[in-house]
């Protein structure tokens, strides 16, 4: 059931990936709880779940490499860097927050980071990621973007126009679908001609795989394969990468589309849950420990909400801002 | 109940009314027939009287504003009574007050047979009413312009689409004062100048304006020009003053006999042995006029106007020249009601007090001639003897509507205007 | 001063721009090996090399992202939209994305790009070609518009365009690419949003651009045979709007006509006349009238496509009408 552990990943690294996780979990189960509350509004989509797949792909990257990606893209926004608290505020619509109020749960950014959102059309985000390799590409650097889409996504024609390019002018884009079975509350088999995402790529010419996105480590070790060999030649890649929404689509989807049984039967193999047993077997952590970090990191989101909740909400006059550059 | 009182029709061409003068006041008690208000018509100044008896309850148009007929001017009803929207004064329903107003100019039954053909000088043109309901429609420029010159734009005829007053329209209302600052002036015929004084136009000049330049479209124009010896004419003028002056009381002034005065006698005579002159043109028949009512043109500073000697024809010199003085007079003062121009069948134009030796004259519609006077002068003049002879001379142009009046028949109805001015006595003759 | 064609100027101030500054490429259908659907980009290939200047495929929704992608990493893309008519393709890109980066971003990624090529009628191209954009673009903050009518002002407002720190959508025409006009040698840029009076009169303002300012200058000669002296004021940016000048204007001649090859419906012409009347309200000696196509797709027959462009018959009754001059 667990994966193996392997000697490569040193116990400092598999403590690292396991809090991660267990602080993106909070983070999102505090987010849901505060919107509950009625702290905010707007849309709001959680990644409780996918945590897996965003722990596991940031760590096989480095800080100049970029990332793009939807709008359900809290956690990969705080995985690229952005302070959680700029998140949580941002959430909350304050000045604070990562992009000053102005853009909320979906639109994310940081230019220090190379976080380049948040964006909130479906597949929009996949020719700018084509852009982005380009600009590498141009600039002769070895960096690489990975653009982070839904199975949704999948479908667009953006997609396929920007697959086209990258393939076609062998740009460094990894295109990673998470796949989590659902857009929004539609089975993907309902409306997809495909079984395996992945196969897109065929079109191309271009190279593409699928991996298990409950595991983080084997997450990990694909993901640093595919990069190591694009940083080698630029050319893009189609990952797949097969996951679960615990949650709705969003905060207000109550999820009706599916069982109950299907939920469980993927929690089973939860990824926070897995690690938490590979850091046990291999004594790198008590069950006393892990409580303990539970308990740190619930007090940590906590210290989170009480800076979201104090910071200072963004003056009227702020909204005439950046609406054109110098 | 409270009354809508509208602005009423007092003349047969009037198509709007400026308030001159309001002779009461909101809140004062008003008798029925009792003087209201006074209305400025195209060709004059007069009262209204009251339709209603009752309170003046609102003055909808204040002095200095000109509205169309049957638009709204005032409110009479009960003390204390509540004033109805005007919404429900525009409605046709309580148009009772005004359908009938005390000094219609139909009245009297004479006149309406000449008042029957209207040419084209009717039909709405330029002068469509601006203001309806007592609101100006009037463009921004406009009203800005009106207002930094004090100009009242409810004085104003639009000139702009439904009434609008437009810029070009205050120009021309606000005289010596617009010159340079504002460019306007298109023309319809395309050139347009920026420089010059303009001048406001009143409703009797709007007028004369609209029937000149019909009457000269409509009527095909031929003038006949004679001279005639007036020098008999003179010696019984000057005879006839002399006595009067005898006659005269102490004290009073006798009524001089003029030239001119001399002229509408024999103008008068004549017409009745060539009725075919005293005539008017109604597109399938020709009106012969029975009675003879010629009006005589007198020069005011808004413009001409032309009251009217009734059966002028019926009357010998002296009362000629007492009603020509007198209507003269009250022309001047603007004090002749709508009746005084009204059912002319000729009309004599006289610009001999000016020096004028002789020009021609535009008819006034629905007459079917005018007549040009020049002044009388000393002229060498081959006599039927052969020789040259100093006269006393005067030379008149008859211009003549070709739909009624031909050539011959004209140069006939001279030729006797002639015979009676050169020798008075043979008027007696018949 | 050389006299030389709408394209060539465009032409220039690309490769001027491209020479100064190596972040700028030309990204679009048939810019590079075929010299351009309409020659636009001529030689550049040739001068700038395939890095810089690429063809792209048939992807408008596509490489307009691209292009958007790039600039956020730092480069500054000119991408050509063979016709607007395509460009509606990439108007998800444009709009959501491009023009609200900047934003979302609280000023953080700035997008340095110009989307370019050829807007409105040409001659007898049907309805899916002959279609103008101004007004959906110019609707949109977080852009600015510019469409030129002449090649001095193009070249200027190009160049302009490609140094702004903005996505900028530069509207041109097939049927001016083979305008000539005097051009400088040196250079020179215009800056955006600063309107031009073409021809200077006092008794109305034509306000037009693209090309149907040429239209608007054939009415205004026109009218000077019958004795008007109209105004013709050229924007050459819609967005931002030189709105100093279009008042001066209007507050000197009192009336004002604006043709805009747009619908009527919500046009550009819309939002000038509107932006008049609140601001010139007492100027005004008429109300504003608006010379626009008529509000049906367009037809492809010769007669019935000039009866829906904007005619020189069509302005010359307008400017009657605000001038209460009857036919």
């Amino acid at each position: 059931m667990a994966a193996e552990p392997k000697s490569k990943y040193e116990p400092a690294f598999l403590i690292s990936a396991y809090q991660d996780m267990l602080f993106y979990r909070r983070f999102e189960e505090r987010v849901n709880q505060a919107y509950q509350k009625g702290k905010f509004a707007g849309f709001c989509h959680l990644h409780i779940g996918q945590e897996a797949v965003c722990v596991g792909v940031q760590k096989a990257l480095r800080p100049t490499d970029y990332v793009i990606s939807g709008y359900r893209s809290h956690t990969q926004a705080i995985a690229k860097g952005i302070d959680p608290k700029a998140v949580l505020a941002e959430l909350f619509g304050k000045k604070a927050g990562a992009v000053g109020g102005k853009g909320g749960s979906m639109h994310m950014f940081s230019k220090e980071h190379r976080f380049l959102g948040g964006h909130g059309i479906v597949g929009g985000q996949c020719p700018i990621a084509a852009g982005v390799a380009f600009a590498i590409k141009y600039d002769e650097k070895d960096d690489i973007i990975v653009c982070y889409l839904g199975d949704g996504a999948t479908n667009q024609g953006q997609f396929f126009e920007a697959m086209n390019m990258a393939a076609t002018w062998n740009l460094p884009v990894l295109y990673i679908i998470e796949n989590n079975q659902y857009g929004m509350g539609t089975d993907y088999h309902r409306v997809t001609s495909v079984d395996r995402l992945s196969k897109r790529a065929l079109a191309f010419d271009m190279d593409h795989s699928e991996v298990d996105g409950m595991e983080v480590l084997k997450v990990h070790e694909h993901v640093s394969g595919i990069v190591a060999k694009m940083r080698k030649k630029p050319r893009p890649y189609l990952l797949e990468v097969l996951t679960y929404r615990y949650r709705g689509h969003s905060v207000s989807d109550p999820a009706a589309y599916r069982t109950k049984e299907e939920v469980a039967k993927f929690q089973q193999r939860d990824p926070i849950l897995q690690l938490a047993e590979i850091l046990k077997k291999q004594k790198i952590a008590t069950e006393d420990e892990l409580k303990a970090w539970d308990k740190a990191v619930k007090e940590r989101t906590a210290a989170i909400e009480d800076f979201a909740d104090a910071a200072p909400k963004p003056e009227v006059s702020d909204l005439w801002l950046h609406v054109l550059a110098d | 109940m409270a009354h809508i009182i509208e602005m009423p029709k007092l003349s047969d061409t009037m198509e709007e009314g400026g308030i001159a003068t309001w002779l009461k006041k909101e809140g004062d008690a008003v008798k029925e027939g009792e003087a209201l208000v006074e209305i400025e018509t195209d060709k004059a100044t007069q009262e209204y009287e009251s339709p209603e008896e009752g309170i003046l309850l609102k003055i909808l148009v204040p002095a200095g504003k000109s509205v169309g007929l049957r638009t709204p001017i005032a409110i009479i009803g009960e003390k204390g009574e509540k004033i109805p929207d005007l919404a429900a004064a525009a409605a046709p329903a309580p148009v009772k007050a005004a359908a009938a107003p005390a000094a219609s100019p139909q009245a009297p039954a004479k006149a309406a047979a000449v008042a029957a053909p209207q040419p084209a000088a009717a039909a709405p043109v330029a002068a469509a009413p601006a203001a309806t309901g007592g609101r100006v429609k009037s463009s921004p420029l406009a009203r800005k312009v009106a207002a930094d010159r004090g100009v009242d734009l409810g004085a104003v005829a639009g000139s702009g689409p439904g009434g609008r007053v437009v810029v070009r329209d205050v120009e021309q209302a606000k005289a010596g004062s617009s010159v340079g600052t504002v460019t306007v002036g298109v023309q319809p015929v395309g050139t347009i100048t920026a420089s010059g004084t303009s001048v406001p136009v009143s409703m009797m000049r709007k007028t004369i304006a609209k029937r000149l330049l019909a009457a000269k479209n409509d009527a095909p124009h031929f003038y006949l020009t004679v001279s005639a010896n007036v020098g008999k004419l003179e010696d019984w003028r000057q005879q006839l003053n002399k006595a009067a002056a005898k006659e005269a009381k102490p004290g009073s002034a006798p009524t001089k006999v003029s030239l001119n005065d001399g002229v509408i006698l024999a103008v008068s005579r004549a017409l009745r042995r060539h009725p075919m002159v005293n005539a008017s043109w109604q597109g399938d028949t020709i009106l012969l006029h029975s009675q003879v009512h010629v009006a005589v043109a007198v020069a005011l500073p808004e413009g001409l106007v032309t009251p009217v000697i009734r059966n002028s024809d019926q009357l010998g010199v002296r009362e000629i020249a007492a009603q020509s003085r007198e209507l003269a007079g009250k022309a001047k003062a603007g004090g002749l009601n709508n009746d005084a121009y009204q059912g002319g069948t000729f009309t004599i134009s006289n610009l001999g007090m000016f020096g004028i030796e002789e020009f021609t004259a535009i008819i006034n519609p629905p007459q079917a001639a005018i007549l040009a006077v020049g002044a009388a002068i000393l002229t060498p003049w081959v006599d039927d003897h052969q020789r040259v002879v100093v006269q006393n001379r005067m030379k008149m142009t008859l211009s003549c509507d070709h739909r009624v009046v031909d050539g011959a028949l004209g140069a006939q109805f001279l030729q006797t205007l002639v015979a009676y001015l050169e020798d008075p006595l043979a008027m007696l003759a018949g | 001063m050389a006299l030389i064609q709408f394209r060539e100027a465009l032409g220039q101030a690309m490769a001027e721009e491209m020479a100064r500054d190596d972040r700028i490429f030309l990204l679009g259908e048939e810019v590079a090996q075929y010299n351009g659907a309409y020659k636009v980009s001529k030689g550049l290939l040739d001068r700038f090399g395939a890095k810089r200047v690429i063809d792209s495929p048939i992807s408008e929704a596509g490489f307009a992202g691209l292009g958007v992608g790039a600039a956020m990493a730092g480069l500054r893309p000119i991408i050509e939209m063979m016709t607007w008519n395509f460009g509606l393709q990439g108007f998800d890109q444009i709009i959501n994305h491009a023009a609200k980066m900047l934003y979302m971003s609280n000023g953080q990624f700035n997008i340095p790009i110009v989307f370019r090529g050829p807007n409105g009628a040409a001659h007898m191209l049907g309805s899916q070609h002959s279609q103008s954009f101004d007004a959906m673009l110019t609707n949109v903050p977080g852009m600015k518009v510019i469409s030129p009518a002449t090649p001095y002002d193009a070249k200027g407002l190009l160049k302009s365009a490609i140094r702004d720190n903005n996505p900028v959508i530069f509207l041109e025409s097939e049927m001016m690419y083979a305008l000539k006009g005097e051009v400088p040698d040196e250079e020179y840029l215009i800056p955006i949003g600063v309107g031009d009076i073409k021809r200077p009169g006092k008794d109305v303002t034509l306000i037009a651009w693209n090309k149907m300012l040429h239209v608007a200058v054939d009415a205004a000669k026109e009218l000077e045979a019958q004795g008007i002296d109209a105004e013709v004021l050229d924007p050459r940016t819609l967005q931002p709007l030189d709105e100093a000048l279009i008042f001066a204007s209007v507050r000197k001649t009192h009336r004002l006509v604006i043709i805009d090859e747009g619908w009527d419906f919500a046009a550009t012409s819309a939002q000038i006349a509107d932006r008049v009347q609140r601001e010139c309200f007492d100027d005004l000696d008429a109300p504003v009238v608006r010379v626009n196509s008529l509000f049906v797709p367009m037809p492809y027959a010769e007669e019935l496509e000039a009866a829906v462009l904007p005619s020189v018959g069509r302005i010359v009754q307008a400017v009657k009408d605000v001038l209460y001059v009857g036919n």
